[in-house]
């Protein structure tokens, strides 16, 4: 789509659209030049040196048995990460978009969530289930469960998925309200005088029709796991106990930061950048598709 | 609705009320936490009532902080956090609605070079290329500095593509009108465009505003002075001390502290908080 009339000008529109060019080469365009780049090198323990070693970086990656472990553990999470935020989100939109009285309050206390920083949800998270005064840990050794996230790594995985799930709910609730709110209601009402029973229409008429807004949703959730949950999973659990946590976005940071191994942190940005531009991709197609839905 | 199921009415409106108490639990205890004595936190089960050390411990973290060496006043983390947030919100808001009305409006040599430039921006996060990204940011000697903190995260395509769409759906007339009158651009964009674009830049600003106060990853690596702390990043840090003896009431206090500002934003500004998700996505 273009506009008709403009306006006639020499030097004005590069400099409006100066800046953000500016800042887009200086913090985008060079770091990720940079990642390509120390991708295929080599650096020595002392820095200053590097070497140009083609894709041996990559290499290394791929027969490492921790890299599979930790894509492997990524894909695990965002899945449960997805299902289970999405499952629950529909639900109470579901129910929500049947309560007519009191549905905007109900509203105001479902949003929030969205505006708690990952970082301090994991805080929050970890005190429920802190084994020595978590109050959440206390009620569950009365049923007999013992539950300690510092040293089970599946407890931990458990616990991460759920401080990320709490986060990220508000904002699918959001969408599939919007997505049941917008199917027309003749269609619930013919449905109904043909004698179909509210799970029937569910099943049948609504959940069909919201599988556009679900769908985008399982997008921005995978995402949102992938890349979003970082602040969650070093608040709580920094990628342990021992790599029980450890996805892969936490492993580029951790790699490149603390076992200052630069090239294969690199390379391991390098694959996720062509993550993230696959996942936008798909993302794109699928709205395109929703426009002439 | 199109029967009336007495049933089912009050099934919904258990199952909604029991999400909005499952959902708000984990804040529940982390400010009936925050109104305690240390000792009381520190025996299991801890009470599930508040407390009468409310302004004690709320007094203590906003003007000493943790109480432990290394500490900081959480008024001065809040302070940085506000600044990084504001800055954020108001630079990209800044640069990419000039950005987007000067492709929008204009024709010029590499126009669209300069779309495409910031359209594959769009959605690659930080923490993506973060190692790169805090060499960069080294090299220009930007490390514990506000501009550090907050310029390269405004360099975002999100913004520039809302502006564009809205832009778009601008009538032409309004343009003709403004150049027969003979304004110039900028008249034009200061007169007619940006007040037009209000609800937009509303719904906008209270999205980057949550995003930049709740930024955790990159105020951690590239400040090693107190005085530019944020406050999320020092909560965190905070919980994960484990030499000694944990003040679950001075942390949770200062988590209270941290959550406030962008919750208050989003229940505040309800309508510009769900406009701008939607319209982000767009």
């Amino acid at each position: 789509m273009e506009k008709r009339v403009t306006f006639n000008e020499r030097w004005l529109p590069y400099l409006l659209v100066g800046p953000q060019i500016i800042i887009t080469l200086v913090f985008f365009f060079w770091p990720s030049g940079q990642a390509i780049y120390q991708s295929v090198l080599i650096e020595d323990a002392f820095g200053g040196n590097s070497k140009f070693v083609y894709l041996d970086n990559f290499i290394r990656l791929f027969s490492d048995a921790s890299y599979y472990a930790s894509a492997r553990l990524t894909v695990v999470f965002s899945f449960l990460v997805a299902a289970i935020g999405l499952a629950l989100s529909l639900l109470l939109a579901v129910m929500a978009d049947r309560i007519i009285r009191g549905a905007t309050a109900y509203k105001a206390f479902l949003v929030w969530p969205y505006a708690v920083a990952p970082a301090v949800a994991g805080v929050l998270w970890g005190f429920l289930f802190n084994p020595s005064v978590g109050i959440v840990a206390w009620m569950l050794q009365g049923i007999g469960i013992e539950f300690n996230y510092v040293i089970n790594g599946n407890q931990a995985l458990l616990l991460v998925v759920i401080a990320a799930v709490w986060n990220q709910i508000s904002y699918n609730f959001l969408f599939f309200l919007a997505g049941l709110q917008s199917i027309p209601k003749s269609l619930i009402e013919a449905a109904a005088i043909d004698g179909a029973g509210p799970g029937r229409r569910f099943w049948d008429i609504i959940f069909p029709l919201l599988s556009p807004v679900g769908f985008f949703l399982l997008v921005v959730n995978i995402i949102y796991a992938f890349f979003g949950t970082f602040g969650v999973v070093d608040a709580l659990t920094k990628g342990g106990p021992g790599h029980a946590t450890n996805i892969l976005v936490y492993k580029v940071y951790n790699d490149g930061f603390r076992g200052q191994d630069l090239g294969g942190s690199s390379a391991q940005s390098v694959i996720l950048m062509i993550v993230v531009i696959a996942l936008t991709v798909v993302q794109f197609r699928f709205i395109e598709r929703r426009v002439h839905y | 609705m199109v029967e009336n199921r007495p049933f089912l009415t009050v099934l919904s409106h258990l199952v909604v009320l029991l999400g909005v108490i499952v959902i708000a639990f984990p804040v529940w205890m982390t400010f009936v936490a925050s109104t305690h004595s240390q000792q009381t936190m520190l025996q299991s089960p801890i009470p599930l009532l508040p407390g009468p050390y409310l302004f004690e411990n709320y007094t203590k973290v906003l003007t000493e902080g943790y109480g432990r060496v290394g500490s900081t006043a959480v008024i001065m983390t809040l302070t940085n956090s506000l600044i990084m947030a504001l800055g954020v919100a108001i630079g990209k808001i800044a640069i990419s609605i000039i950005s987007a009305f000067a492709i929008v409006y204009f024709r010029f040599p590499g126009r669209m070079y300069f779309f495409w430039a910031i359209f594959v921006t769009l959605m690659l996060p930080v923490e993506v290329r973060i190692v790169p990204t805090y060499g960069v940011v080294a090299n220009l000697g930007m490390l514990d500095s506000y501009g550090g903190l907050i310029i390269p995260l405004i360099a975002s395509a999100t913004a520039t593509f809302l502006f564009r769409q809205f832009f778009l759906s601008v009538p032409d007339e309004l343009t003709e009108a403004a150049r027969v009158d003979g304004a110039s651009p900028m008249r034009f964009f200061w007169d007619i465009l940006l007040p037009m674009s209000r609800t937009s830049i509303a719904a906008l600003f209270v999205i980057q505003f949550i995003y930049g106060w709740n930024q955790y990853l990159w105020p951690l690596l590239i400040t090693t002075k107190e005085s530019y702390y944020t406050v999320v990043m020092t909560v965190s840090r905070q919980a994960n001390v484990v030499d000694s003896v944990p003040s679950w009431n001075l942390l949770m206090a200062m988590a209270m502290l941290a959550m406030l500002p962008p919750v208050l934003v989003v229940v505040f500004m309800q309508r510009q908080f769900v406009r701008g998700l939607v319209e982000v996505e767009k």
